[in-house]
C-alpha cells in the first residue's frame, strides 16, 4: 500500500516538525507521535469493552428490525378504522363473520353441520359443507385464546384485526423465507417489501375479512416449508410443510396453486438434474400427509384423488417412485447397456399405464375434467365466452398495466433484476422462488384479485435484487473507508486531502459511483415506502359500505346509505321476509339485515341466479309472477343516479341480462341495447325503459332535481337525463328509500282480489 | 266522529261508573277544592292536582286515598303527592308524602288506590292542602289507528270530567292543555270552555263520591312517539377514574301504524306535511363532562350526531339511522364516560355511587328497564337503595381496598414476567431428546470450539491492553526522563505477555485438535501469530526509544530510527483488528 506509508512519512515529518518548533532542544522529542496514536487506540478499546459483540449486535439489530417491520405491517393496516371505523369490509367479508359469529355461539359441531335456510331460498345451503373453515376457525380460535385470557373483545373486533394480525405474520415467514433462499439480509429487505406492499395491503387491511387474509400467510409459510424440507432433507421439516399445506387447504380455495407448482417445480428439478433424496423425501412426505390431511376439509373431500386440477401431483408423485427405482436398478446393475434397456422398458409402461389409468379414470367419470374456474385461468377469455358469472366480477377481469404499476410499485422493476440474481446463483430454492415468480406473475396478469398470489414472490425476488445490490455498493464502500480510517487515524494534522487524491486516483469514481448508486436505492425505496402509504390510506382503506366523497368544501361527506337500508330491513320487516336483490349484496343483507335471501355470492347455482337476471330484466307483471313464485316479500335495488355512485345496479344490469339469458332464452340481450349501445336516456330500448330493473330504480325519480341546472331525472352516474319519467308501478310498492337514494326497497304486493 | 271511536272504552267506563255508585263512602274527609291540570302537549299524560282536603268527621285522620281507574292505572308511570305550607302566594310545596299502593275493603274492583299517609293526622275540621302528580304513558291513542306518510296522527284521550275519588268533592275543575295544532273534536258537558288550545271543564259543585263523566278529546299531535321497549342501561365503575355508561335502546315510534308507500320524495321535499308524524331524531341530557362519547348499532358506527356541551350538562342529539314513522323500529346503542369524582363517593370507609336511574332521553317513554351496576373486582358488602318514587337517583354501596384496583395492571406484569422466565430457561436448557447422537455432539463440540475461539480473543485483547502499558510507559518517559521506571515498565510487560501467550498455547492445540474448527483455525493462527510479531516490534521500537534517549538523540534522529517499526506497527494493529472483526462474524 504505497500511498498509506506515504502519508504516514509525511505526516510523521510534520508532526516532528511541529513539536521540535514547539519544545526546546531539552525536551523528549518522539514521544508527540505514539501518543496521538495511543489516545485513538485508548479511545477505541474503552468503547469496545462496552460494545457488544458483532454477532449480538447483529441479532440484536436483525431483531429489532422485524420487530418493527411486524408492527408496521399491522399498523399500516389500520387506516381503515382510522379514516372509517371497525367493521368489516366488502362483501364476502360479511358472510365470514356472519359464519364466524355462528361458530363462537354455536361451538364448532353445529358449525360443521349447518344448513343455511336464510340464503338461496327456497334451496338453502349446507354451510358447513361448502366453505373453507381456516379463517373462521382461526378467529373463533383467537377469539377464544384472548377470552380465556381475560380479555373481553368483541368477536367483531378479532375478525377485523384478523388479516392484519397475520400480514405482521407473513412479514415473519418473508424473513425467514428470504434466508432461506438468499440471506438474512434479503430476508429483512422482502419482510419489510411485503409489510407494505399495495398487492397484499388491498386484501388485508383491517375489516378485510376475507379468506386470502389467512391464506397469503399459509401459502408463503407452505412454501417456505416445503423449501427448506428440499435443503435439509428433514421429515420434520415435510411434515410441517404437510401441515402448511393443510392450513392453506382449510383457508383459501387458491390451494390448487400450491398443489400445481410444486409438482412442476419438482418435475423442473427432475429434469434438469438435480434430483435428489432430499427432495424424494420432502415431496413424497409433503404430498402423501397433505393429500390425506386435505381430505379432512368437507369442501375438498376426494378431489386430490378425482379430480383433473389434482392429478399433477399424483403423476409426479409416481415419476418420483419411478424415478427413485431406476435409481436403484442403476445401482445394482453395473451394465450400462442392460440398465439402458431397462430404462427404455420401464420409462414405457409407465407412461403407458399412466395415460391408460388417466383415461379411463376420465372416461369413467371417475376423475372430474377441469373446471370452468381452472380454464379460465389458463385461457383468459375463457370465461367470457363460457362463464359470464366469473366474467361479470370486477376482480376476475385482465390486469391492466396501470394495477400492475399501482400494486407493485418499483417492485416491478426489480422483480427481473432480482431474476438475474437467482439465475446466477442457482440452488433448490432459487429455482423455486423463480418458478413461483413466473407463473404467479402469469396468474396475476390473467386475473386482477391473483396480483395477490403474486405478491409474495415478488416481493421476494425483488428482495433479493435490493440485497444484493445494497450488499455490493456497501462492500466496496466499507474496504475504501477502512483504508481511508487507517490513512487519518495517522492524519495528526491536515494531508486529508493529498491521501484522498492519492486514493481516487488508484480506483477512480468507483467510490462516488457506489455512493450515488446507494444514495439512488435509498430514493427509490423510499419512494415506495410513500406509495404504499399513500396507496394504502386512499385507494385501499374504504370499506365500500360506507362511502365518502369530499363535499363542496372540502369536507368529508359520507354516505351510509347501505346500512341505513339493512338496518330497516332488519328491524321493520318480517323476520321471515325474503328479500330479492343481484347477488352481490346476498351475503350483506343475510348478515347485516338478517332477512333469506333468493341468491348471495356464494354463486353455487348459476338457473338460481339467472332467475333472479330473469326477473329484474322482465315486465313488472312477468316479474311478479317469477317473484310469487320465489315466495319474494322484498326487492332491494342499488341505484347511484342521485349522488353520482357508479357501481350500482343500473350499470350491472347486462350482466343480469346475460346471465339470465343464458339460462333462459326469452331473455334476449339485444332487446336492451340499441345500436349495441347501452343507454337508459330517451333512446333506450323499449324493453329497457320498461323491465323491473329500470322501474325499481327510477321510480318517481322523474320528479327530483339531482343538479341545478340539469332538468329534473338527471341521472348523475350516467350523466344522462332519464328516459322514462312516468313509472307506475303495479305489483311492488316503494317501502324505503335510504337518504341519498343508493338503496331502494319495494315491498312486493300480496295478489289481488279475484274480483 | 271524535265519540264514535272509542266504543269499547265507552262500555268499559260505563260498566266502572255501575261498579262505583255501589260503593259505600269512606270516612268523613271531605275535598273541598280540586283544581286538575293536564298536560297534553307530548306523548306523556302528566296530571297535576292540587287537592285541598278538610276533616268533617270526628275522628282523625292519618291517610288520603287516591283512586284510579284500572284501565288508567296500569299505564301510570309516576306519582309523588306533596304537601303545600303556606296561604295564598306564598304557597311553597314542601314535604313529600309516602305514597304507597292499597288495598282497602269495600271498595269497587275497577279502581285502583294509593294512600297518601300525612306526617300528622288530620284533626277535626282541620285542612290540609296536596299536590299530587302523575303521569300516564300511553293513555294516547291513535285515531285512525293506521295513516299515510301524508296523513296527520290524531289521538284520542279519555278522563273523566269529574274528579274520581273515594271522598265527596265540594268544588271542582279540570283544565286540559293541548298542543298547539288542530284540535278535531271533545266532549262537551256543561260549563265546558275551549280556548285555544285548552280547554277546560267545570267548575263543579257538591258532587257526591265516585262521581264520573268521560270525557274524550281528539287532537293532532305530532310530537315525537318514541317509545323504547327495552331498555338496558350498564354502570362500570373503574377505580382509575371512570365510570362507563352504555346504554342500549329498542325504540319504536308507538304512535298511528303507518299504511302503504314510504316516499323518500315526497319526505325529502316536504318533511313538514309529508312525514308530519315521523320524528327523526332524540335529544339525550348527559351529566357534565362527560367524555368519549360514542353512538352505534348492532351494524356499526352511526355518524349522524351532534354533542354540545356546557359546565351544566351534555347535550347529544342522535339521529337514528332512518325518520321514525308509525310502528317503525330501530335500536341502537349509546355509551360515555363520566368522570369517577361526580359520581362516587365515600363515606365512613363505604363508597357508594349516586347515579340517575331513568333514561336521559326528552320525552322518551321507557317500557322496560334494565340497569345493570358492575362494580370493580375485589367490591365487597354491596347494598342497594333505590328509593324511585321520591327520588329519581339509585344509590349503590359497597367497599373497595384501592389496592385491589392494581391487580390487573399486576398480572400483565406477572404475566409478560414469566414469558421471559421462560424464555431464559428456553435458551439455557438444553432440550435435545437424544444425547449420542452425531448432530448433537457435533454441537457440542462447536459450542466448545466457540468458547475457546472466545477465550482466545479474550487473550489477545488482554495482550494489546498490555501494549498500551508499553506505550503509555514511553510517554511517562518523555514528560519525567525516569529511564530506569521505563525499563521496569518493559520488563513487567514482558513478564506479563509471556504468561499470556502461555495461556494461549494449550487453546491454540485444542482447536487443532477439534476437527469443526478446521476452518477457523487458520485465522486464529494467523492472529496469534501478527500478535505475537506485535509483541516483538512494540519491544524492538520500545528498546530502541529508550536507548536513543539514554544516548541523548536528537528527535529527529529518533524518529528516523523507529520510523520502519512505528509503520510496521500500524499495519499490524489493523491486521489484527480486522482478523478479530472476521473471526467475531463466524
Amino acid at each position: 500500500m504505497p500511498p498509506q506509508t506515504m502519508s504516514a512519512k509525511t505526516d510523521a515529518t510534520i508532526g516532528v516538525n511541529g513539536t521540535a518548533k514547539s519544545t526546546s532542544n531539552q525536551a523528549p522529542p518522539p514521544m508527540a507521535l505514539p501518543a496521538n496514536l495511543k489516545s485513538d487506540l485508548l479511545n477505541k478499546l474503552s468503547l469496545k469493552s462496552f460494545k457488544l459483540k458483532t454477532k449480538q449486535q447483529e441479532l440484536l439489530l436483525r431483531v429489532s428490525i422485524l420487530f418493527l417491520v411486524y408492527v408496521l405491517a399491522f399498523i399500516t393496516r389500520l387506516f381503515s378504522v382510522l379514516r372509517y371505523e371497525s367493521m368489516i369490509h366488502e362483501f364476502d367479508p360479511y358472510f365470514n363473520y356472519r359464519t364466524t359469529l355462528f361458530l363462537t355461539e354455536k361451538g364448532f359441531y353445529e358449525f360443521w353441520n349447518w344448513f343455511d335456510y336464510e340464503s338461496w331460498y327456497p334451496l338453502g345451503r349446507i354451510v358447513g359443507g361448502t366453505l373453507y373453515p381456516g379463517l373462521m376457525v382461526t378467529a373463533a380460535l383467537i377469539y377464544w385464546g384472548l377470552r380465556f385470557l381475560r380479555f373481553a373483545v368483541h368477536i367483531r373486533e378479532v375478525c377485523v384485526l384478523t388479516a392484519p394480525f397475520f400480514a405482521s405474520n407473513t412479514t415473519l415467514v418473508a424473513y425467514f423465507f428470504g434466508k432461506e433462499i438468499w440471506d438474512s439480509s434479503a430476508g429483512l429487505v422482502a419482510a419489510a417489501l411485503i409489510a407494505i406492499c399495495p398487492g397484499y395491503i388491498s386484501r388485508s387491511v383491517a375489516g378485510s375479512y376475507d379468506n386470502e387474509g389467512v391464506a397469503i400467510f399459509a401459502l408463503l409459510l407452505t412454501f417456505y416449508l416445503f423449501v427448506k424440507a428440499v435443503n435439509t432433507g428433514s421429515l420434520t421439516w415435510s411434515l410441517a410443510s404437510a401441515f402448511g399445506y393443510f392450513y392453506m387447504v382449510s383457508a383459501w380455495g387458491g390451494y390448487v396453486f400450491i398443489i400445481n407448482l410444486i409438482p412442476l417445480y419438482v418435475l423442473v428439478l427432475l429434469i434438469t438434474g438435480r434430483y435428489s433424496v432430499r427432495l424424494y423425501i420432502a415431496y413424497n412426505c409433503m404430498y402423501v400427509l397433505g393429500m390425506l390431511l386435505a381430505m379432512q376439509i368437507r369442501f375438498v373431500g376426494f378431489q386430490h384423488v378425482q379430480s383433473g386440477e389434482h392429478m399433477a401431483a399424483m403423476g409426479v408423485f409416481f415419476l418420483m417412485q419411478v424415478f427413485y427405482f431406476l435409481d436403484w436398478v442403476k445401482y445394482l446393475l453395473s451394465d450400462k447397456r442392460l440398465f439402458e434397456t431397462f430404462l427404455r422398458i420401464t420409462v414405457t409402461t409407465t407412461v403407458g399405464l399412466a395415460a391408460v389409468a388417466l383415461g379411463v379414470g376420465t372416461a369413467s367419470g371417475y376423475i372430474s375434467p377441469w373446471t370452468g374456474r381452472f380454464y379460465s385461468l389458463l385461457d383468459p377469455t375463457y370465461a367470457k365466452d363460457h362463464i359470464p358469472i366469473i366474467a361479470s366480477v370486477s376482480e376476475h377481469q385482465p390486469t391492466a398495466w396501470s394495477s400492475f404499476m399501482f400494486d407493485f410499485h418499483i417492485l416491478l422493476f426489480l422483480f427481473p433484476a432480482g431474476l438475474y440474481f437467482c439465475f446466477k446463483r442457482l440452488t433448490d430454492a432459487t429455482i423455486f422462488i423463480v418458478m413461483y415468480g413466473l407463473t404467479s406473475m402469469y396468474f396475476a396478469g390473467v386475473m386482477v384479485r391473483l396480483i395477490l398470489v403474486a405478491t409474495p414472490a415478488v416481493c421476494l425476488i425483488s428482495a433479493i435484487a435490493v440485497s444484493a445490490t445494497v450488499k455490493n455498493l456497501a462492500q466496496l464502500l466499507r474496504t475504501k473507508s477502512k483504508v481511508t480510517q487507517g490513512g487519518s487515524s495517522k492524519a495528526a494534522s491536515g494531508s486529508k486531502a493529498s491521501s484522498k487524491a492519492l486514493l481516487d486516483q488508484s480506483q477512480p469514481f468507483q467510490r462516488n459511483g457506489a455512493i450515488a448508486l446507494l444514495l439512488g436505492v435509498f430514493y427509490l425505496l423510499s419512494k415506495y415506502a410513500t406509495h404504499c402509504t399513500w396507496v394504502t390510506s386512499e385507494a385501499y382503506s374504504s370499506p365500500s359500505i360506507v362511502l365518502a366523497a369530499r363535499g363542496a368544501h372540502g369536507n368529508k361527506v359520507i354516505f351510509d346509505d347501505y346500512r341505513e337500508a339493512y338496518f330497516w330491513l332488519q328491524q321493520n320487516t318480517p323476520t321471515d321476509a325474503k328479500v330479492m336483490s343481484w347477488w352481490d349484496y346476498g351475503y350483506q343483507i343475510t348478515a347485516m339485515a338478517n332477512r333469506t335471501v333468493i341468491v348471495d355470492n356464494n354463486t353455487w347455482n348459476n338457473t338460481h341466479i339467472a332467475t333472479v337476471g330473469r326477473a329484474m330484466s322482465s315486465y313488472e307483471d312477468e316479474a311478479y309472477e317469477i317473484m310469487r313464485e320465489l315466495d319474494v316479500g322484498y326487492v332491494l335495488v342499488v341505484f347511484g343516479g342521485v349522488t353520482g355512485y357508479s357501481s350500482d345496479d343500473i350499470n350491472k344490469f347486462l350482466w343480469m341480462v346475460r346471465i339470465g339469458g343464458g339460462v333462459f332464452p326469452v331473455i334476449k340481450e339485444p332487446d336492451y341495447l340499441v345500436n349495441g349501445e347501452y343507454r337508459v336516456d330517451k333512446g333506450a330500448a323499449p324493453k329497457m325503459l320498461n323491465c323491473l330493473m329500470y322501474k325499481l330504480c327510477y321510480y318517481r325519480f322523474g320528479e327530483l332535481m339531482t343538479e341545478y341546472g340539469k332538468p329534473p331525472g338527471f341521472d348523475r352516474a350516467r350523466g344522462v337525463e332519464i328516459g322514462n319519467k312516468d313509472i307506475k308501478l303495479e305489483h311492488l310498492e316503494e317501502a324505503f328509500t335510504t337518504s341519498n337514494w343508493i338503496v331502494r326497497i319495494y315491498k312486493v304486493k300480496p295478489p289481488n282480489n279475484r274480483w | 266522529m271524535g265519540l264514535g271511536l272509542g266504543v269499547m272504552r265507552t262500555i268499559e267506563f260505563l260498566l266502572l261508573i255501575i261498579a262505583i255508585l255501589s260503593a259505600p263512602v269512606l270516612s268523613d274527609l271531605i275535598l273541598s277544592k280540586v283544581e286538575r291540570r293536564i298536560d297534553l302537549t307530548s306523548q306523556i299524560a302528566r296530571i297535576a292536582s292540587t287537592i285541598k282536603a278538610e276533616n268533617d268527621g270526628s275522628s282523625s285522620v292519618s291517610e288520603i286515598l287516591l283512586s284510579i281507574p284500572e284501565v288508567q292505572a296500569k299505564n301510570l308511570a309516576y306519582l309523588t303527592a306533596k304537601l303545600v305550607e303556606g296561604k295564598g302566594k306564598a304557597k311553597t310545596s314542601g314535604v313529600a308524602l309516602a305514597v304507597e299502593p292499597a288495598n282497602p275493603k269495600g271498595m269497587p274492583p275497577a279502581l285502583s288506590f294509593y294512600t297518601m299517609i300525612l306526617p300528622k293526622p288530620l284533626a277535626n275540621g282541620d285542612s290540609v292542602t296536596l299536590d299530587v302528580l302523575a303521569a300516564f304513558t300511553h293513555s294516547l291513542r291513535p285515531f285512525p289507528e293506521k295513516i299515510t306518510q301524508a296523513d296527520i296522527q290524531l289521538v284520542v284521550f279519555q278522563d273523566t270530567a269529574h274528579y274520581l275519588s273515594p271522598y265527596p268533592v265540594k268544588v271542582q275543575s279540570l283544565t286540559l292543555k293541548l298542543p298547539d295544532a288542530r284540535i278535531e273534536s271533545y266532549t262537551k258537558l256543561e260549563n265546558t270552555k275551549g280556548l285555544g288550545s285548552e280547554i277546560k271543564y267545570g267548575p263543579y259543585e257538591n258532587l257526591p263520591p265516585f262521581s264520573y263523566s268521560p270525557v274524550a278529546i281528539h287532537f293532532e299531535a305530532n310530537q315525537a312517539f318514541a317509545v323504547a321497549r327495552e331498555l338496558v342501561r350498564e354502570i362500570e365503575i373503574s377505580h382509575w377514574g371512570n365510570v362507563q355508561v352504555t346504554e342500549h335502546y329498542d325504540i319504536v315510534h308507538g304512535g298511528a301504524m303507518s299504511k302503504g308507500e314510504f316516499s323518500r320524495l315526497d319526505y325529502q321535499s316536504k318533511p313538514q306535511i309529508r312525514g308530519a308524524s315521523a320524528f327523526k331524531h332524540l335529544v339525550a341530557k348527559l351529566p357534565p363532562r362527560a367524555h368519549s362519547i360514542y353512538y352505534r348499532d348492532a351494524i356499526g358506527n352511526i355518524s349522524t350526531s351532534h354533542v354540545r356541551g356546557d359546565s351544566k350538562k351534555t347535550e347529544i342529539l342522535i339521529e337514528p339511522r332512518y325518520p321514525l314513522f308509525g310502528g317503525w323500529k330501530t335500536a341502537f346503542t349509546i355509551g360515555y364516560g363520566l368522570p369517577l369524582q361526580d359520581f362516587v363517593f365515600e363515606s365512613e370507609g363505604k363508597r357508594f355511587l349516586n347515579f340517575s336511574f331513568g333514561s336521559p332521553m326528552h320525552d322518551l317513554v321507557t317500557d322496560s328497564i334494565t340497569l345493570k351496576v358492575v362494580l370493580p373486582e375485589g367490591s365487597k358488602y354491596l347494598s342497594v337503595s333505590t328509593p324511585f318514587v321520591v327520588q329519581q337517583e339509585e344509590e349503590v354501596y359497597y367497599q373497595f381496598n384501592a389496592l385491589a384496583m392494581l391487580m390487573e395492571p399486576f398480572m400483565l406484569i406477572t404475566g409478560i414476567f414469566f414469558l421471559f422466565v421462560t424464555c431464559i430457561i428456553y435458551v439455557h436448557v438444553d432440550l435435545s431428546i437424544s444425547k449420542s447422537s452425531a448432530s448433537y455432539l457435533a454441537k457440542l463440540q462447536w459450542d466448545d470450539v466457540r468458547a475457546t475461539v472466545q477465550q482466545i480473543q479474550n487473550t489477545v485483547n488482554q495482550c494489546l491492553s498490555t501494549h498500551e502499558k508499553l506505550e503509555a510507559s514511553l510517554r511517562d518517559l518523555s514528560r519525567t526522563g525516569d529511564v530506569q521506571a521505563c525499563k521496569a515498565a518493559r520488563k513487567a510487560t514482558d513478564g506479563l505477555l509471556k504468561e499470556l501467550s502461555k495461556e494461549l498455547k494449550p487453546l491454540i492445540s485444542f482447536l487443532q485438535s477439534s476437527p469443526p474448527a478446521a476452518h477457523i483455525l487458520p485465522k486464529v493462527e494467523e492472529l496469534v501469530a501478527k500478535e505475537r510479531e506485535l509483541q516483538e516490534r512494540l519491544m524492538a521500537k520500545h528498546s530502541t526509544i529508550v536507548d536513543s534517549y539514554e544516548k541523548k538523540l536528537g528527535g529527529r534522529e529518533t524518529e528516523n530510527r523507529v520510523a520502519s517499526v512505528q509503520q510496521k506497527i500500524v499495519a499490524l494493529r489493523q491486521d489484527i483488528e480486522d482478523l478479530m472483526e472476521y473471526i467475531d462474524e463466524i
